[in-house]
């Protein structure tokens, strides 16, 4: 008696499309994703219910914690034209190389006094990172450092983007008031009194 | 699909030597499982990183316009923040006080409660909305202003304000033992 065969299929499928597609997913969320900016010091948001998203461009962001305040701005060329504005507008005048100018735009935040500003940008990259950032000068005096940064930001957001700039805070949670209290006073005295709260999503209304 | 014609030389005649044909297939199911364990990777940690931003206007500190009105003390409502994430409130005015001050917690049975009762008594007493104002003082942190904020934008409070705190408010928090 014949045997009947049963043919055998292989169970090899192709993977040509699927493998096509998985790398066309990766490729796009690889390009669209922002790498994540370590803050200077652990900052825990507060959580809201509020849904607006954070604008991505012509933003300054002031990072509050443990009694220091971070300046940092997007966009490279903004960076790098508000280091030259500042160093035009601060009385004594500062000058900044090349070098100098290149380094401090690659960092998204910094919270250094203007005074050790020069020996911060020619650490290395690991001395960078290990050095204890001061946070940048706030006070009510007329040596206010973090308002001649807003200053001088606002100055070429307008004149690069022809925008005006807004302005974030990024505050710790535990953060004293004073210490936002300051910052914000400093703020309102150039007429900025409307900024954004960076919060976190509350998952669920309590 | 995948296969490249490997019969190069095909055409050749008298090629006498036929090399074995391989197949070109490779197996791609190792690299798709890791293509699609970097897209999850990737999708998921850029999905869940995106920052809220909640608006927050401050009154102008412009002397030179004397644009303000009054504020009339029966539509007012004052919110004291304390120590500890706790907050005191009261309508009217320090001295003399509509309503007793009384110690709250944030949140749904908290001030939120109290905040819908008297937006609606005021709205019934005056048509016209209540008027909050903040007053955190130096031993409140930086997330009790966010959650009072929050507070306000969930309970639909559009007049606000943060004020500084006087020593009457003071000496009130620091008779309730929140300073």
């Amino acid at each position: 008696m014949p045997r009947v065969k049963i043919p055998r299929k292989s169970t090899a499928i192709d993977m040509t499309a699927m493998c096509d597609v998985a790398f066309l997913l990766l490729t796009f969320f690889i390009l669209t994703a922002k790498p994540r900016t370590d803050d200077p010091v652990p900052i825990d948001i507060p959580a809201s219910t509020e849904k607006l998203l954070l604008p991505e461009a012509d933003i300054a962001t002031l990072i509050i914690g443990q009694k220091k305040v971070f300046f940092g701005i997007e966009g490279y060329e903004l960076r790098k034209a508000m280091l030259v504005e500042m160093g035009n507008s601060h009385n004594p005048k500062m000058s900044f190389t090349q070098d100098e100018a290149i380094k401090f735009a690659s960092l998204p935040t910094f919270g250094v006094p203007l005074n050790v500003l020069h020996q911060f940008l020619a650490l290395d990259g690991e001395d960078k990172k290990n050095y204890t950032q001061p946070g940048i000068p706030v006070d009510t005096t007329d040596t206010n450092e973090l308002y001649e940064w807003v200053h001088a930001a606002r100055i070429v957001t307008r004149r690069l983007d022809d925008k005006d700039m807004r302005v974030s805070i990024k505050g710790d949670s535990k953060e004293e008031y004073p210490t936002i209290k300051t910052v914000i006073a400093t703020l309102q005295k150039q007429n900025v009194n409307k900024f954004a709260l960076i919060t976190a999503l509350r998952s669920a209304p309590k | 699909m995948a296969e490249l014609d490997t019969s190069g030389g095909g055409g050749k005649k008298g090629g006498k030597v036929r090399s074995k044909k391989a197949s070109t297939r490779v197996d791609l199911t190792a690299m798709v499982d890791l293509a699609f364990l970097l897209v999850t990777f990737f999708m998921l940690t850029t999905t869940l990183n995106k920052p809220k931003a909640m608006d927050l206007i401050m009154p102008d500190k412009d002397d030179k316009t004397n644009l303000q009105e009054p504020v009339p003390e029966t539509r007012t409502l004052t919110i004291l923040l304390g120590k500890n994430n706790k907050l005191e409130w009261y309508r009217g005015l320090v001295d003399k006080p509509l309503s007793p001050p009384t110690v709250d917690n944030f949140g749904k049975d908290g001030i939120r409660k109290v905040l819908l009762e008297e937006s609606k008594k005021t709205m019934d007493a005056s048509g016209k909305p209540l008027i909050v104002l903040i007053k955190p003082s130096d031993k409140s942190v930086y997330s009790d202003m966010v959650n009072i904020m929050d507070e306000l934008n969930i309970t639909n409070i559009q007049i606000r304000a943060i004020v500084d705190i006087t020593k009457p408010d003071i000496a009130l928090l620091q008779r309730d033992n929140l300073y």
